[in-house]
Protein backbone atom coordinates (compact mmCIF):
# COMPACT_ATOMS: atom_id res chain seq x y z
CA UNK A 1 0.00 0.00 0.00
CA UNK A 2 2.78 2.39 1.41
CA UNK A 3 4.32 1.77 -2.26
CA UNK A 4 0.98 1.81 -4.41
CA UNK A 5 0.56 5.55 -2.89
CA UNK A 6 3.93 6.54 -3.38
CA UNK A 7 2.94 6.10 -7.18
CA UNK A 8 0.06 7.59 -7.35
CA UNK A 9 1.63 11.19 -5.74
CA UNK A 10 4.10 10.77 -8.14
CA UNK A 11 2.10 10.10 -11.20
CA UNK A 12 -0.23 13.40 -9.92
CA UNK A 13 2.64 15.65 -9.35
CA UNK A 14 3.74 14.50 -12.52
CA UNK A 15 0.34 15.46 -14.25
CA UNK A 16 -0.18 18.83 -11.91
CA UNK A 17 3.47 19.75 -12.95
CA UNK A 18 2.82 19.16 -16.68
CA UNK A 19 -1.08 18.83 -17.50
CA UNK A 20 -0.52 17.46 -20.22
CA UNK A 21 -2.52 14.04 -19.67
CA UNK A 22 -5.77 16.05 -18.57
CA UNK A 23 -5.13 18.61 -21.34
CA UNK A 24 -4.85 16.54 -23.66
CA UNK A 25 -7.74 14.05 -22.63
CA UNK A 26 -10.24 17.31 -22.61
CA UNK A 27 -9.11 18.80 -25.81
CA UNK A 28 -9.90 15.30 -27.31
CA UNK A 29 -12.69 14.72 -25.53
CA UNK A 30 -14.49 17.98 -25.94
CA UNK A 31 -13.55 17.57 -30.00
CA UNK A 32 -15.21 14.02 -30.25
CA UNK A 33 -18.20 15.26 -28.18
CA UNK A 34 -18.53 18.53 -30.97
CA UNK A 35 -18.76 15.29 -33.56
CA UNK A 36 -21.02 13.40 -32.36
CA UNK A 37 -23.29 15.99 -31.24
CA UNK A 38 -22.83 17.89 -35.23
CA UNK A 39 -23.15 14.63 -36.78
CA UNK A 40 -26.14 13.42 -35.38
CA UNK A 41 -27.45 16.84 -34.62
CA UNK A 42 -29.98 14.78 -32.11
CA UNK A 43 -34.13 16.36 -31.02
CA UNK A 44 -34.80 17.02 -27.65
CA UNK A 45 -36.42 13.60 -27.98
CA UNK A 46 -33.62 12.02 -29.27
CA UNK A 47 -30.69 13.71 -26.99
CA UNK A 48 -31.11 11.86 -23.70
CA UNK A 49 -30.95 8.36 -25.70
CA UNK A 50 -28.17 9.28 -27.61
CA UNK A 51 -26.30 11.05 -24.64
CA UNK A 52 -25.26 7.64 -22.90
CA UNK A 53 -23.46 6.43 -25.55
CA UNK A 54 -21.70 9.28 -27.10
CA UNK A 55 -20.68 10.08 -23.49
CA UNK A 56 -19.26 6.17 -23.08
CA UNK A 57 -17.48 6.56 -26.50
CA UNK A 58 -15.44 9.76 -25.49
CA UNK A 59 -14.56 8.50 -21.94
CA UNK A 60 -13.11 5.20 -23.54
CA UNK A 61 -11.33 6.91 -26.63
CA UNK A 62 -10.06 9.41 -23.97
CA UNK A 63 -9.18 6.98 -21.54
CA UNK A 64 -7.33 4.47 -23.71
CA UNK A 65 -4.77 8.20 -24.74
CA UNK A 66 -4.29 8.68 -20.67
CA UNK A 67 -3.92 5.48 -19.73
CA UNK A 68 -1.12 4.88 -22.62
CA UNK A 69 0.18 8.06 -21.74
CA UNK A 70 0.99 7.39 -18.23
CA UNK A 71 2.92 4.20 -19.19
CA UNK A 72 5.33 6.27 -21.80
CA UNK A 73 6.34 7.82 -18.76
CA UNK A 74 7.62 4.96 -16.66
CA UNK A 75 9.03 4.06 -20.73
CA UNK A 76 11.10 7.24 -20.85
CA UNK A 77 14.43 6.96 -18.99
CA UNK A 78 13.93 3.27 -18.06
CA UNK A 79 12.10 4.54 -15.43
CA UNK A 80 9.93 0.64 -14.96
CA UNK A 81 13.15 -0.67 -14.36
CA UNK A 82 14.00 1.48 -11.38
CA UNK A 83 9.89 0.54 -10.30
CA UNK A 84 11.04 -2.92 -10.72
CA UNK A 85 14.00 -3.15 -8.89
CA UNK A 86 12.29 -2.12 -5.47
CA UNK A 87 11.78 -4.22 -3.12
CA UNK A 88 7.65 -4.28 -4.00
CA UNK A 89 4.72 -6.30 -4.96
CA UNK A 90 5.05 -5.38 -8.49
CA UNK A 91 1.00 -5.44 -8.01
CA UNK A 92 1.09 -2.22 -5.77
CA UNK A 93 2.71 -0.43 -9.52
CA UNK A 94 -0.19 -1.84 -10.54
CA UNK A 95 -2.59 -0.77 -8.05
CA UNK A 96 -0.58 2.86 -7.92
CA UNK A 97 -1.06 3.29 -11.94
CA UNK A 98 -4.78 2.04 -11.60
CA UNK A 99 -5.70 4.83 -9.02
CA UNK A 100 -3.95 7.79 -11.18
CA UNK A 101 -5.34 6.70 -13.84
CA UNK A 102 -8.78 6.59 -12.01
CA UNK A 103 -8.11 9.77 -11.12
CA UNK A 104 -7.04 11.43 -14.79
CA UNK A 105 -10.92 9.44 -15.71
CA UNK A 106 -12.63 11.24 -12.98
CA UNK A 107 -11.18 14.70 -13.65
CA UNK A 108 -12.01 14.46 -17.48
CA UNK A 109 -15.36 13.51 -16.70
CA UNK A 110 -15.77 16.52 -14.30
CA UNK A 111 -15.38 18.63 -17.90
CA UNK A 112 -16.90 16.05 -20.44
CA UNK A 113 -20.19 15.25 -18.26
CA UNK A 114 -21.16 18.71 -17.69
CA UNK A 115 -20.49 19.63 -21.68
CA UNK A 116 -22.47 17.13 -22.66
CA UNK A 117 -25.26 18.49 -20.85
CA UNK A 118 -25.01 21.07 -22.74
CA UNK A 119 -24.25 20.42 -26.06
CA UNK A 120 -26.73 17.65 -25.78
CA UNK A 121 -29.32 20.00 -23.82
CA UNK A 122 -29.57 17.01 -21.57
CA UNK A 123 -30.53 17.34 -17.53
CA UNK A 124 -28.30 15.21 -15.62
CA UNK A 125 -28.80 17.72 -12.26
CA UNK A 126 -31.96 15.08 -10.65
CA UNK A 127 -29.55 12.00 -11.19
CA UNK A 128 -26.02 13.16 -10.17
CA UNK A 129 -25.61 10.26 -7.45
CA UNK A 130 -27.31 7.25 -9.70
CA UNK A 131 -25.18 8.51 -12.42
CA UNK A 132 -21.89 9.03 -10.20
CA UNK A 133 -22.07 5.61 -9.43
CA UNK A 134 -22.25 3.98 -12.93
CA UNK A 135 -19.55 6.06 -13.92
CA UNK A 136 -17.57 5.31 -10.85
CA UNK A 137 -18.07 1.24 -11.57
CA UNK A 138 -17.21 2.05 -15.18
CA UNK A 139 -14.16 3.77 -14.63
CA UNK A 140 -12.78 0.88 -12.35
CA UNK A 141 -13.33 -1.98 -14.81
CA UNK A 142 -12.13 0.17 -17.84
CA UNK A 143 -9.10 1.89 -16.35
CA UNK A 144 -8.41 -2.35 -14.43
CA UNK A 145 -7.99 -3.58 -18.07
CA UNK A 146 -6.37 -0.44 -19.32
CA UNK A 147 -3.36 -0.42 -16.91
CA UNK A 148 -3.04 -4.46 -17.41
CA UNK A 149 -2.91 -4.50 -21.11
CA UNK A 150 -0.99 -0.91 -21.24
CA UNK A 151 1.72 -1.88 -19.75
CA UNK A 152 1.86 -5.11 -21.90
CA UNK A 153 1.77 -2.87 -24.63
CA UNK A 154 4.62 0.17 -24.17
CA UNK A 155 7.05 -2.89 -23.78
CA UNK A 156 6.07 -2.72 -27.79
CA UNK A 157 7.33 -1.11 -30.86
CA UNK A 158 3.75 -0.84 -31.94
CA UNK A 159 2.25 -0.03 -29.05
CA UNK A 160 -0.04 3.01 -30.04
CA UNK A 161 -1.78 0.44 -32.19
CA UNK A 162 -1.74 -2.58 -30.09
CA UNK A 163 -3.48 -0.70 -26.80
CA UNK A 164 -6.49 -0.07 -28.50
CA UNK A 165 -6.45 -3.48 -30.80
CA UNK A 166 -5.99 -5.66 -27.04
CA UNK A 167 -8.01 -3.47 -25.47
CA UNK A 168 -11.49 -2.53 -26.99
CA UNK A 169 -12.63 -5.62 -27.62
CA UNK A 170 -12.19 -6.69 -23.88
CA UNK A 171 -13.50 -3.66 -22.35
CA UNK A 172 -16.67 -4.10 -24.66
CA UNK A 173 -18.90 -5.71 -22.46
CA UNK A 174 -18.17 -3.09 -19.89
CA UNK A 175 -19.21 0.08 -22.74
CA UNK A 176 -22.56 -1.55 -23.29
CA UNK A 177 -23.24 -1.98 -20.00
CA UNK A 178 -22.46 1.90 -19.28
CA UNK A 179 -24.46 2.46 -21.85
CA UNK A 180 -27.38 0.72 -20.47
CA UNK A 181 -26.66 1.83 -17.38
CA UNK A 182 -26.67 5.16 -18.19
CA UNK A 183 -29.86 4.86 -20.18
CA UNK A 184 -31.56 3.59 -17.23
CA UNK A 185 -30.27 6.47 -14.71
CA UNK A 186 -31.68 9.48 -17.32
CA UNK A 187 -34.59 7.31 -17.59
CA UNK A 188 -36.06 7.39 -14.16
CA UNK A 189 -33.57 5.56 -11.82
CA UNK A 190 -31.05 2.66 -11.51
CA UNK A 191 -34.45 0.26 -10.97
CA UNK A 192 -34.51 -1.21 -14.34
CA UNK A 193 -30.56 -1.59 -14.62
CA UNK A 194 -29.93 -4.39 -12.48
CA UNK A 195 -28.11 -6.81 -15.05
CA UNK A 196 -26.08 -3.13 -16.79
CA UNK A 197 -24.74 -3.00 -12.78
CA UNK A 198 -24.12 -6.44 -12.35
CA UNK A 199 -21.99 -6.42 -15.40
CA UNK A 200 -19.97 -3.86 -14.84
CA UNK A 201 -19.79 -5.10 -11.23
CA UNK A 202 -18.47 -8.53 -12.85
CA UNK A 203 -15.83 -6.69 -14.95
CA UNK A 204 -14.43 -4.37 -12.44
CA UNK A 205 -13.63 -7.38 -10.12
CA UNK A 206 -12.34 -9.72 -13.44
CA UNK A 207 -9.76 -7.06 -14.60
CA UNK A 208 -8.76 -5.78 -11.23
CA UNK A 209 -8.08 -9.43 -9.41
CA UNK A 210 -6.84 -10.44 -13.01
CA UNK A 211 -4.17 -6.76 -12.61
CA UNK A 212 -3.10 -7.36 -9.48
CA UNK A 213 -2.31 -11.26 -10.34
CA UNK A 214 -0.58 -11.05 -13.89
CA UNK A 215 0.84 -7.24 -13.21
CA UNK A 216 4.23 -8.75 -12.49
CA UNK A 217 4.48 -11.83 -15.60
CA UNK A 218 3.38 -9.07 -17.70
CA UNK A 219 6.31 -6.10 -16.72
CA UNK A 220 9.01 -7.92 -16.53
CA UNK A 221 10.83 -9.18 -19.79
CA UNK B 1 27.71 -15.48 8.42
CA UNK B 2 26.63 -13.57 5.19
CA UNK B 3 25.92 -14.79 2.01
CA UNK B 4 27.39 -14.67 -0.97
CA UNK B 5 26.08 -11.66 -2.90
CA UNK B 6 26.11 -13.23 -6.61
CA UNK B 7 25.83 -17.13 -7.54
CA UNK B 8 25.37 -17.66 -11.10
CA UNK B 9 25.16 -21.01 -12.71
CA UNK B 10 25.09 -21.29 -16.29
CA UNK B 11 22.95 -18.68 -17.03
CA UNK B 12 22.05 -18.40 -20.50
CA UNK B 13 19.80 -15.77 -22.18
CA UNK B 14 18.34 -15.77 -25.60
CA UNK B 15 16.37 -12.83 -27.86
CA UNK B 16 14.40 -14.92 -30.33
CA UNK B 17 16.85 -17.10 -32.21
CA UNK B 18 19.71 -14.87 -30.56
CA UNK B 19 22.37 -16.10 -27.80
CA UNK B 20 23.48 -13.63 -25.86
CA UNK B 21 24.84 -15.01 -22.47
CA UNK B 22 25.32 -18.83 -23.36
CA UNK B 23 26.20 -20.42 -20.14
CA UNK B 24 27.82 -17.91 -17.35
CA UNK B 25 29.29 -19.14 -14.17
CA UNK B 26 29.92 -16.28 -12.08
CA UNK B 27 30.45 -16.30 -8.31
CA UNK B 28 30.99 -12.88 -6.36
CA UNK B 29 31.69 -11.98 -2.96
CA UNK B 30 31.49 -9.09 -0.74
CA UNK B 31 34.67 -7.13 -0.64
CA UNK B 32 35.39 -8.06 -4.86
CA UNK B 33 34.42 -5.42 -7.54
CA UNK B 34 34.71 -7.32 -10.45
CA UNK B 35 35.20 -5.48 -13.58
CA UNK B 36 33.20 -7.25 -16.69
CA UNK B 37 35.12 -6.12 -19.69
CA UNK B 38 34.27 -7.03 -23.42
CA UNK B 39 33.75 -5.96 -27.20
CA UNK B 40 30.28 -4.67 -27.80
CA UNK B 41 27.55 -7.40 -28.34
CA UNK B 42 29.45 -9.54 -25.90
CA UNK B 43 26.72 -9.90 -23.53
CA UNK B 44 27.45 -7.96 -20.88
CA UNK B 45 24.53 -5.31 -20.42
CA UNK B 46 22.69 -8.09 -20.29
CA UNK B 47 24.53 -10.14 -17.57
CA UNK B 48 24.07 -7.15 -15.46
CA UNK B 49 20.03 -6.58 -16.39
CA UNK B 50 20.00 -10.70 -15.33
CA UNK B 51 22.11 -9.93 -12.00
CA UNK B 52 19.59 -7.06 -11.51
CA UNK B 53 16.38 -9.56 -11.88
CA UNK B 54 15.14 -6.99 -14.87
CA UNK B 55 15.67 -10.00 -17.12
CA UNK B 56 14.81 -13.89 -16.76
CA UNK B 57 17.05 -15.93 -17.39
CA UNK B 58 16.24 -18.67 -20.34
CA UNK B 59 18.39 -21.09 -18.60
CA UNK B 60 20.23 -21.49 -15.60
CA UNK B 61 20.31 -20.14 -11.65
CA UNK B 62 20.83 -16.91 -9.50
CA UNK B 63 21.59 -16.62 -6.23
CA UNK B 64 21.49 -12.90 -4.56
CA UNK B 65 22.63 -13.39 -0.94
CA UNK B 66 21.90 -17.11 -1.00
CA UNK B 67 18.05 -16.56 -2.90
CA UNK B 68 16.39 -17.83 -5.60
CA UNK B 69 16.70 -14.31 -8.11
CA UNK B 70 14.03 -15.78 -9.98
CA UNK B 71 11.22 -15.14 -7.38
CA UNK B 72 12.62 -11.81 -7.23
CA UNK B 73 12.93 -11.85 -3.46
CA UNK B 74 12.38 -8.71 -1.34
CA UNK B 75 15.01 -9.44 1.15
CA UNK B 76 17.81 -9.55 -1.76
CA UNK B 77 16.39 -6.80 -3.85
CA UNK B 78 16.35 -4.30 -1.09
CA UNK B 79 20.48 -4.92 -0.99
CA UNK B 80 21.05 -4.59 -4.49
CA UNK B 81 21.10 -1.22 -6.50
CA UNK B 82 21.91 -0.93 -10.66
CA UNK B 83 22.68 1.68 -12.68
CA UNK B 84 22.23 0.79 -16.42
CA UNK B 85 22.10 2.84 -19.44
CA UNK B 86 19.12 5.40 -18.35
CA UNK B 87 18.74 6.89 -15.38
CA UNK B 88 15.36 5.46 -14.23
CA UNK B 89 14.37 9.17 -12.87
CA UNK B 90 11.26 10.90 -14.35
CA UNK B 91 12.16 13.98 -16.44
CA UNK B 92 9.68 16.14 -14.75
CA UNK B 93 10.32 15.61 -11.06
CA UNK B 94 13.64 17.38 -9.69
CA UNK B 95 16.59 15.18 -8.33
CA UNK B 96 15.23 15.97 -4.83
CA UNK B 97 11.79 14.81 -5.79
CA UNK B 98 13.28 11.90 -7.61
CA UNK B 99 15.56 10.21 -4.76
CA UNK B 100 12.86 11.00 -2.24
CA UNK B 101 10.56 8.60 -4.49
CA UNK B 102 13.34 6.15 -4.20
CA UNK B 103 13.95 6.08 -0.95
CA UNK B 104 10.15 5.82 -0.23
CA UNK B 105 9.82 2.65 -2.52
CA UNK B 106 12.79 1.43 -0.67
CA UNK B 107 11.32 1.70 2.90
CA UNK B 108 14.71 4.03 3.51
CA UNK B 109 13.70 5.25 7.09
CA UNK B 110 15.97 8.57 7.25
CA UNK B 111 14.42 9.57 3.71
CA UNK B 112 15.06 13.84 4.31
CA UNK B 113 18.49 13.06 5.31
CA UNK B 114 19.72 10.82 3.18
CA UNK B 115 18.51 12.30 -0.01
CA UNK B 116 19.89 15.59 1.18
CA UNK B 117 23.47 13.23 1.78
CA UNK B 118 23.53 12.30 -1.53
CA UNK B 119 22.83 15.50 -3.38
CA UNK B 120 25.92 16.93 -1.59
CA UNK B 121 27.37 13.79 -2.56
CA UNK B 122 27.01 14.22 -6.32
CA UNK B 123 27.40 17.66 -6.46
CA UNK B 124 24.12 18.36 -7.48
CA UNK B 125 22.66 20.77 -4.71
CA UNK B 126 22.54 23.99 -7.30
CA UNK B 127 20.57 21.97 -9.55
CA UNK B 128 18.28 20.21 -6.86
CA UNK B 129 15.39 21.96 -7.56
CA UNK B 130 15.35 21.68 -10.97
CA UNK B 131 13.43 19.50 -13.06
CA UNK B 132 15.84 16.88 -13.98
CA UNK B 133 14.96 17.35 -18.07
CA UNK B 134 17.26 20.16 -17.71
CA UNK B 135 19.78 17.78 -16.51
CA UNK B 136 23.35 17.55 -19.01
CA UNK B 137 24.39 14.01 -19.47
CA UNK B 138 26.79 14.01 -16.63
CA UNK B 139 24.51 15.29 -14.43
CA UNK B 140 21.47 12.66 -14.90
CA UNK B 141 24.51 9.95 -14.56
CA UNK B 142 25.56 11.33 -11.16
CA UNK B 143 21.76 11.37 -9.69
CA UNK B 144 21.36 8.16 -11.23
CA UNK B 145 24.17 6.68 -9.41
CA UNK B 146 22.66 8.38 -5.71
CA UNK B 147 19.69 6.77 -7.13
CA UNK B 148 20.63 3.35 -7.06
CA UNK B 149 22.36 4.08 -3.66
CA UNK B 150 19.71 5.55 -1.79
CA UNK B 151 19.01 2.56 -0.03
CA UNK B 152 22.54 1.59 1.42
CA UNK B 153 23.02 -1.00 -1.52
CA UNK B 154 25.42 -4.26 -0.54
CA UNK B 155 25.66 -5.05 -4.28
CA UNK B 156 25.88 -2.55 -6.84
CA UNK B 157 25.38 -3.21 -10.34
CA UNK B 158 27.17 -0.71 -12.53
CA UNK B 159 26.85 -0.66 -16.72
CA UNK B 160 29.27 1.70 -17.72
CA UNK B 161 28.98 3.94 -14.96
CA UNK B 162 32.03 6.45 -15.96
CA UNK B 163 29.84 7.44 -19.28
CA UNK B 164 28.98 10.72 -19.66
CA UNK B 165 31.25 11.98 -16.43
CA UNK B 166 33.46 14.85 -15.86
CA UNK B 167 36.92 14.12 -14.48
CA UNK B 168 36.05 15.53 -10.93
CA UNK B 169 32.78 13.23 -11.21
CA UNK B 170 34.75 10.42 -12.11
CA UNK B 171 37.11 10.84 -9.11
CA UNK B 172 34.60 11.08 -6.84
CA UNK B 173 32.60 8.16 -8.20
CA UNK B 174 36.26 6.28 -7.69
CA UNK B 175 36.48 7.09 -4.54
CA UNK B 176 33.35 6.07 -3.61
CA UNK B 177 33.72 2.63 -5.35
CA UNK B 178 37.36 2.26 -3.34
CA UNK B 179 35.77 2.74 0.01
CA UNK B 180 32.63 0.58 -0.60
CA UNK B 181 35.05 -2.45 -1.66
CA UNK B 182 36.97 -1.98 1.44
CA UNK B 183 34.11 -2.22 3.44
CA UNK B 184 32.80 -5.35 2.36
CA UNK B 185 30.53 -4.34 -0.73
CA UNK B 186 30.44 -6.57 -3.43
CA UNK B 187 30.95 -4.48 -6.88
CA UNK B 188 30.23 -6.08 -10.78
CA UNK B 189 30.63 -2.69 -13.39
CA UNK B 190 30.80 -3.08 -17.41
CA UNK B 191 33.27 -0.83 -18.94
CA UNK B 192 35.19 -0.33 -21.93
CA UNK B 193 38.16 1.58 -20.10
CA UNK B 194 40.79 -1.47 -19.20
CA UNK B 195 43.14 0.59 -17.34
CA UNK B 196 40.73 2.10 -15.16
CA UNK B 197 39.26 -1.65 -14.74
CA UNK B 198 42.48 -2.95 -14.08
CA UNK B 199 43.51 -0.01 -11.53
CA UNK B 200 39.35 -0.14 -9.95
CA UNK B 201 38.70 -3.73 -9.91
CA UNK B 202 40.19 -7.10 -7.66
CA UNK B 203 38.93 -9.40 -10.41
CA UNK B 204 38.20 -8.48 -14.18
CA UNK B 205 36.04 -10.72 -16.14
CA UNK B 206 36.04 -10.94 -19.57
CA UNK B 207 33.37 -12.02 -21.85
CA UNK B 208 33.12 -12.93 -25.45
CA UNK B 209 30.26 -14.08 -26.92
CA UNK B 210 28.12 -14.58 -24.50
CA UNK B 211 30.69 -16.86 -22.41
CA UNK B 212 33.07 -16.05 -20.01
CA UNK B 213 35.93 -16.15 -22.06
CA UNK B 214 39.30 -14.85 -18.70
CA UNK B 215 38.49 -14.58 -15.19
CA UNK B 216 42.04 -13.26 -13.37
CA UNK B 217 42.99 -10.63 -10.69
CA UNK B 218 43.09 -6.89 -11.38
CA UNK B 219 45.18 -4.30 -9.86
CA UNK B 220 47.55 -2.20 -11.44
CA UNK B 221 50.23 -4.66 -11.52
CA UNK B 222 48.69 -6.99 -13.78
CA UNK B 223 46.79 -3.89 -16.41
CA UNK B 224 49.53 -4.62 -19.04
CA UNK B 225 48.44 -7.97 -18.69
CA UNK B 226 44.72 -7.22 -18.76
CA UNK B 227 45.16 -5.19 -21.37
CA UNK B 228 47.09 -7.32 -23.82
CA UNK B 229 44.72 -10.23 -23.00
CA UNK B 230 41.78 -7.31 -24.06
CA UNK B 231 43.12 -6.36 -27.34
CA UNK B 232 43.84 -9.79 -28.48
CA UNK B 233 39.74 -10.78 -27.76
CA UNK B 234 38.97 -7.58 -29.82
CA UNK B 235 40.96 -8.42 -32.34
CA UNK B 236 39.88 -12.17 -32.85
CA UNK B 237 36.05 -10.30 -32.68
CA UNK B 238 37.24 -8.12 -35.44
CA UNK B 239 38.65 -10.93 -37.48
CA UNK B 240 35.66 -13.18 -37.02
Amino acid sequence: MRAALAILRKDLRIEWRTRESVSGLVALGVLLLVVFTIAHDPTPEQAPLLAPSVLWATFVFTGILGVQRSFLLEREQDCLSGLLLAPIDPASIFAGKLAANLVLLGAMQLIVVPLVAVLLRVDFSGVLPELTLVLTLGNLGFAAGATLFAAMAVRTRAREVLLPLLLLPLVLPVLIAGVKATQAVLAGGLATAGDALAVLVAFDVIFTVAGWLLFTYVVRD
Amino acid sequence: MPKTPVVAEGLRREFASVTVLAGVDLIVEGGECVALLGANGAGKTTLLRVLATLLRPSAGRLLLFGEDAARRPAAALARLGYVGHESACYGDLTATENLDFHAELHGVADRADRVAELIAWTGLGAAARRPVRTFSRGMMQRLALARALVHRPELLLLDEPFSGLDPQATALLEALLVELRTSGHAIVLSTHDVPRAAALATRVVMLHRGRIDWDGSGGQSAGVAIAARFDAMVAAVRRA
